[in-house]
């Protein structure tokens, strides 16, 4: 679609990405605005700037990452902060009702759009609320958003975090980090699914593979295990359950380490194993299986990074994407999992705003967009 | 890891009122020693060695210095004896170990056996059991090692070992044909959960990666979901299931591919991805599915990455995950399919369940060195591949219980390629795959049916001075009809089916029941005939001029292949009556100077010694049909070197060399020779291939490329074949090949 050629683009500006699961939206709140502004902006423009920063919560599902915003952000001559909001891919239709209602499609805005929803829904867009869709690659908007964040850094704090000590439970601790040579990185975006990208330089990355089993498959087979509703709920009862009454372990077949292999006895021999049995299966708690999923996807994710990168010959792992959201298990595992098998060789770093960086893309291309015409 | 981890198997316990039908199921167990048992978490597979004695015919000179008379055999042939080695493997279900272990110790005579080697992650477990009713000590043995040498031994030992699994196509078993060099390989074992272990060697192996996600996982997870139990349930419920109900695919995000980056709408983007609900029920089938797909391609995956990053390409499946499940090789051949994008092919072992008993048996029988020796899968004592697989074969689970045995005999001779093979990893001994070929594999085993009453005569016939011949035979018929009928539903039961492995299990089951060698009388007949006509054809053949002298020798060569009794047409003229049966089929065919070997290859190999040329006459080592055996050409070569000078020079100068192939078969596997006939091939800079007969130059060989010069020729002896060739009942297959130069340079 045609953009409007000024040199800024018009008011409001957003970004969203529209995952499987999950939509993610960043606003940008503009504060340089002027009385004159104040007094030419529609009544519908303000009332969504007031909706969406006076807020957290947005209907039953919607949220604003209030601890991710970005403060004072200069970005196309403008000063302001930035909004991460995110709700379920399943309430999409209310959004674009809502869309409709608002009359957003009088705003003379474009909609930026990425993830597969972008292509879902494009008709939806249109044919309910009037509203044409700039539709964006989600992998190409991933790095562009993730390397802006980056540059731009966490309100004067670094992006980026890794864990000290790793292999050591105890001492296992958060250090924040600056990427000073970013590249080459293995990129791994757990979302419902997972996608992992060996990214170069700013536009030269290729998608090396990924894996069904991703952040959907986590939640998906909680619920079925546990009765559970969220991921928050599936997060809580996974901290409190223990997995090796879940899991056989390499002890629990060997009696000890399995030396011939130099594998230890604490390593998970087989995810589930022990579910074989039936009094075992009788006398496990929802917790202990709510946290056996959880450490089944994310060491298997582990896995397959970690062969990625040897294959790549990149030692250096950035794991982005919801699935981290909130879940210091699977971060910590995460690192523990580099470290280990690759024998400190590859270090596993993450980022704050872990799953927003699709958006942050969408919305940089808006800017950009309007620049180019 | 090969952890495969002693879980419930539901509903089975101890059941001692089963009846084991044991003469058929623990053969040979008065001789047995060097037992090996390897105990899974449902299947035990016990291991052992025993001697089998069986009759051979044996040919032995009469002294012939003495003046000939006329009646008098050349030879003579005496039954013995013999002694040969033979292994013996028994798969069954955890359920049967205690019955099993007790008819053993009741059947065990050889009291010398002081070990059982074990392996397996149940050997534990039944320790105690075995040594109490054995008396014999377990000694545990690595299990990952023992699967590993298991593997190697029938990756070498056993052609057709390894298949790509293919559920649409028209054979869903496509067998490979064993790499002169097996190693390196990766093997994928994915018991409870997933060992990755690169072989580079013998004895030379590493376990360079696993994953927890394996079968445990399947069986696990899969009994939290459906509330169903056993394994083999739930790998039923999931052949039913529909997985895009519960997982997320790419078009449910997108609404059709991501066209950008190749995905397309079908694949799964995040298993499970649609049961993150709660409004929903999902089926035990659908959920069962999603699963089954979740673990083959997360395991897939992962050996994909290790195949590439070890660079290597010759990828096995086993573990209890894959055992024979259909399903499981379905979607694990899927997912390395789409991981690799055709470039590795999963490839799955016939003998998978083997492989650690197999392993542990030969750690505890090193002081015999079994890995010094060729061994080849006994036709007549093996099940065959899903023999125990209920939706395959009712019928034979309904005979044998669910016992399943391979059995393999200790080869006399060493075996190797024939070093003139052009490129021996292409090598295919066979012309038609009847596997494949649903037409010709019909009308083989109709063949081979309507064959089998003959067959049974000829043996009553060979031993009339046994009364009891008469049962054994009857015996041999049930056998191979049964064979016959497992193969007609099963063609894929012992690999490749092929004209050659009908001969060769008909040949197996004839040894079973003590009828070695069938046609020895015959033969002996015909080879006395021909000799006293040996100097008449040299003479007339010398009497031409030179071309009408290649002429006649080629011809007289073909005209001697027509006898041939293993060809229905050529024996039912020969059997048509028992008493004249063979004057009349000489007069019907007529114009040929004598049999084979005596009357067309002598005369031939003649002009050849004459031109100057040395020639290795090679020939089967044990007998097969009427095909001359070594130690009878030995024995007719001497008899026409007394009479002619030309062999008789030829042979003391060494410039003739009679050699054994290492065969027992009517067909000829160039890829399984003699170790002596390839050395002599080798030393004496061999030039020229000669391959006479249908068995060795059309059933086999009739497209294999050699780096010499090669004559392939034989007469078509069976309509159906000459139609299908394109030519008429007794043409003549004549094919001279020169290797083109540039491939003759390897």
């Amino acid at each position: 679609m045609k953009l409007k050629s000024s040199s800024k683009p018009a008011f409001p500006w957003f970004g969203m990405d529209i995952g499987g699961t999950l939509v993610k939206l960043v606003y940008f709140e503009p504060k340089d605005i002027t009385a004159e502004e104040e007094q030419e902006e529609v009544e519908n423009l303000k009332s969504i700037r007031w909706y969406l920063t006076s807020n957290t919560a947005y209907g039953k599902t919607g949220v604003r990452d209030v601890h991710l915003e970005l403060r004072n952000l200069t970005i196309c001559g403008r000063t302001g902060n930035l909004h991460f909001i995110r709700f379920p891919t399943a309430a999409m239709h209310k959004f674009i009702q809502m869309g409709r209602d608002k009359h957003f499609s009088s705003l003379h805005t474009t909609l930026c759009a990425t993830g597969g929803g972008a292509y879902k829904f494009e008709n939806d867009f249109r044919t309910m609320a009037d509203l044409e869709l700039l539709k964006l690659d989600e992998l190409d908007c991933l790095i562009q958003g993730l390397l802006y964040i980056d540059s731009v850094g966490f309100n004067d704090h670094p992006e980026c975090y890794f864990f000290e000590n790793p292999s050591d439970t105890q001492n296992c601790i958060k250090k924040p980090c600056c990427l000073d040579n970013l590249f080459p990185m293995l990129l791994v975006n757990i979302g419902s699914g997972v996608s992992i990208l060996a990214v170069y330089a700013k536009d030269d990355y290729k998608r090396v593979t990924g894996t069904s089993l991703g952040g959907g498959t986590f939640l998906g087979l909680c619920c079925l295990l546990t009765g559970c509703e969220t991921f928050e709920e599936a997060l809580e009862m996974a901290s409190k359950g223990d997995s090796t009454n879940v899991d056989k372990l390499v002890k629990d077949i060997y009696g000890g380490d399995y030396q011939r292999f130099g594998l230890q006895g604490s390593a998970v021999a087989s995810s589930f194993g022990h579910m074989m049995s039936k009094e075992k299966r009788e006398s496990i708690s929802k917790e202990d299986l709510a946290r056996a999923t959880l450490v089944t996807i994310t060491n298997n994710i582990g896995s397959i990074a970690r062969m990625c990168a040897v294959n790549e010959k990149i030692e250096r792992v950035v794991f982005v994407g919801n699935f981290l959201r909130i879940n210091t298990v699977s971060t910590k595992l995460l690192a523990y999992a580099m470290d280990f098998w690759s024998k400190g060789q590859l270090r596993a770093l993450f980022l704050e705003h872990e799953g927003y960086f699709g958006a942050v893309g969408a919305f940089l291309e808006l800017l950009k967009s309007s620049d180019d015409a | 890891m090969a952890l495969c981890g002693v879980a419930d198997t539901g509903s089975h316990s101890m059941d001692k009122s089963i009846t084991l039908p044991p003469d058929e199921i623990f053969r040979n167990l008065e001789n047995a020693k060097r037992f090996a048992i390897d105990i899974g978490g449902s299947l035990t597979k016990l291991a052992y060695y025993s001697t089998v004695q069986h009759k051979v015919a044996k040919v032995r000179s009469f002294d012939h210095s003495a003046k000939e008379t006329d009646g008098d055999p050349l030879y003579e042939i005496s039954v013995q004896e013999e002694i040969t080695a033979r292994l013996h493997f028994i798969k069954f279900e955890n359920a049967y170990i205690e019955t099993c272990l007790d008819f053993i110790k009741d059947h065990l005579v050889n009291t010398e056996t002081k070990v059982i080697k074990a392996t397996g992650g149940g050997a534990h477990k039944f320790k105690d059991l075995i040594e109490k009713k054995l008396k014999l000590k377990v000694d545990k043995e690595d299990e990952m090692t023992c699967l590993i040498k298991g593997c190697n031994f029938v990756l070498k030992n056993i052609p057709h070992e390894a298949f790509v699994y293919a559920k649409h196509a028209d054979s869903e078993f496509r067998f490979q044909h064993t790499h002169p060099d097996i190693f390196p390989y990766l093997l994928i074992n994915i018991g409870s959960g997933v060992s990755i272990v690169k072989v580079e060697a013998e004895d030379k192996f590493e376990r360079i990666g696993g994953s927890s996600i394996g079968g445990g996982t399947f069986w696990g997870l899969g009994a939290l979901l459906t509330k169903t139990k056993r394994f083999d349930e739930l790998l039923q419920l999931a052949s039913k299931g529909q997985h895009t109900n519960v997982d997320m695919l790419v078009k449910d995000i997108y609404g059709g591919a991501y066209g950008s980056l190749g995905l397309t709408g079908d694949l799964i983007a995040s298993s499970f991805g649609k049961s993150a609900t709660t409004d929903k029920e999902f089926s035990k089938e659908d959920m069962a599915k999603s699963l089954l797909h979740m673990i083959s391609n997360d395991i897939g995956q992962l050996a994909c990455l290790y195949a590439k990053l070890h660079n290597l390409t010759r990828v096995y499946f086993g573990g209890f995950f894959i055992r024979g499940h259909p399903v499981t090789m379905h979607t694990i051949t899927y997912s390395i399919n789409f991981f690799t994008k055709g470039e590795v092919q999963a490839l799955f072992l016939r003998h998978e369940g083997y492989l650690g008993a197999i392993g542990a048996f030969l750690k505890g029988a090193e002081e015999d060195n079994p890995n010094q020796y060729s061994w080849g899968e006994n036709y007549a004592g093996s099940s065959g591949l899903m023999s125990v697989s209920p939706e395959l074969n009712p019928i034979q689970r309904a005979r044998s219980g669910t016992f399943d045995m391979l059995e393999m005999d200790r080869l006399e001779r060493q075996l190797v390629n024939l070093p003139l093979l052009q490129d021996p990893t292409s090598y295919i001994p066979d012309t038609v795959d009847l596997t494949e070929d649903a037409l010709a594999r019909e009308y083989w085993l109709y063949c081979f049916e309507e064959a089998l009453d003959g067959v049974v005569k000829r043996a009553i016939a060979s031993q009339k001075d046994q009364p009891e011949a008469v049962e054994r035979a009857e015996k041999f018929r049930q056998k191979y009809r049964h064979k016959l009928q497992t193969l007609r539903h099963q063609p894929f039961a012992y690999g490749s089916l092929t004209v050659r492995s009908l001969l060769d299990t008909r040949e197996h089951c004839l040894n079973e029941f003590n009828f070695p060698d069938p046609y020895s009388k015959i033969k002996q007949k015909e080879n006395d005939m021909a000799l006293k006509y040996y100097l008449k054809v040299v003479k007339s053949v010398e009497e031409l001029s030179w071309e009408q002298r290649q002429f006649n020798l080629v011809k007289g060569l073909l005209a001697g292949n027509v006898f041939d009794w293993g060809a229905k047409a050529v024996s039912d003229v020969l059997e048509s009556d028992p008493e004249f049966g063979f004057e009349q089929a000489k007069q019907q065919l007529q114009d040929n100077s004598g049999i084979d070997i005596i009357l067309g290859v002598f005369p031939f190999i003649r002009e050849l010694l004459i031109r100057g040329t040395e020639v290795v006459l090679a020939s089967n080592s044990a007998p097969a049909l009427n095909d001359v055996t070594n130690s009878e050409l030995q024995i007719l070569t001497e008899r026409i070197a007394a009479m002619d000078p030309v062999i008789h020079a030829a042979l003391k100068e060494d410039r003739l060399a009679l050699v054994q192939n290492g065969s027992s078969s009517p067909c000829l596997d160039l890829s399984r020779l003699d170790k002596v006939l390839a050395t002599v091939v080798r030393e004496r800079g061999t030039d020229l291939v000669i391959i006479e007969g249908m068995g060795r130059a059309i059933h086999t060989n009739y497209y294999a490329m050699l780096s010499c010069e090669s004559l392939k020729l034989a007469v078509i002896k069976n309509s159906w074949l000459a139609d299908r060739l394109g030519g008429k009942i007794f043409s003549v297959v004549f094919k001279y090949e020169v290797p083109s130069k540039a491939q003759g340079q390897h």
